[in-house]
């Protein structure tokens, strides 16, 4: 499976309710950030998880985000960053 | 903790003791399994992870190839990390890198053994990503101005050894004298050497 996004591109994550086991973080859901690698292709998670080892693999990412984008009122610096893995089903492409 | 094994009161550990008991009792393990991997988790140490960043630090080449690579990398020095990917970030005086797992407890076992305590705590795993500095400041680490701080949030298949500056005042040791220095809380980013 060849990756949707390369390093570079601007994403944002998906807002969404999963049910069930899942990989992304409540609080980087819905926020914005730029493609840091491409970490391989991986068997889904929401998937492993309930025995089904032999799904499709799924793109992999570490995504940057700029901390102060991610927390309200965050204390640090303007250019701390956070970074997070992500698989591709949580990214939508992000103008700009 | 004492280890004694007389009392199977927590469920976990009760949990634990019966999916074991029935693998083993319908062939799927062996007991000897189960204690070769218990003894390979407690082979493993920070050291090993000693060694890779006193190597980074001796050699420039190999400090790319890790940056690059990290799974590749460590293979080099024998260090075999399984079907995880490792990837190493560097402090530099412009940055500083934080590990943390905020789902559970992700750590790279391969390299620093079992993690610590606090590393497993909601307090550490939630505080860590929203007041990293805070968090920071409390293990002893203040940041110089305009230092910028990078947090990982081991969230899937990654796992993660942050490569620390070499402390000041060793330009002539040995990688072997570099080894010892290099401690394990370097090496999550909680410390600075």
């Amino acid at each position: 499976m060849s990756a949707r996004f390369e390093p570079g591109n601007h994403v944002r994550v998906a807002t969404r309710d999963h049910f069930g086991h899942v990989r992304t973080p409540r609080y980087i859901r819905g926020k914005r950030g730029t493609v840091e690698r491409i970490c391989g292709d991986f068997r889904n998670p929401e998937e492993l998880a309930y025995g089904r080892w032999d799904g499709d693999t799924v793109a992999l990412y570490r995504v940057r985000f700029l901390q102060r984008e991610v927390w309200d009122g965050y204390a640090g610096d303007s250019a701390d960053t956070i970074d997070v893995e992500l698989y591709e089903h949580w990214l939508e492409t992000e103008e700009g | 903790m004492s280890a004694t094994h007389e009392h199977v009161d927590r469920t976990d550990e009760f949990l634990e003791r019966a999916f074991r008991e029935a693998l083993i009792a319908r062939g799927v393990i062996t007991q000897d399994e189960v204690d070769s991997w218990i003894d390979v988790m407690y082979e493993r140490t920070p050291a090993l992870g000693g060694r890779v960043v006193a190597r980074a630090w001796v050699d420039p080449a190999f400090r790319s190839r890790l940056l690059a690579d990290g799974s590749a990398a460590v293979r080099e020095l024998g260090i075999e990390v399984g079907p995880l990917k490792l990837v190493a970030v560097e402090n530099t005086p412009e940055a500083h890198n934080l590990i943390v797992c905020t789902l559970c407890s992700c750590y790279p076992k391969m390299l620093l053994g079992l993690p610590p305590d606090w590393y497993k705590s909601i307090a550490y795993r939630s505080r860590a990503v929203r007041e990293p500095r805070a968090v920071l400041a409390e293990f002893g680490v203040h940041l110089a101005e305009g230092r910028t701080v990078r947090v990982h949030d081991s969230t899937a298949d990654m796992r993660y050894v942050v490569i620390p500056m070499r402390p000041a005042g060793t330009d002539g040791f040995s990688e072997e004298q570099l080894q010892p220095l290099v401690t394990r809380d370097s090496m999550i980013g909680v410390e600075e050497l």
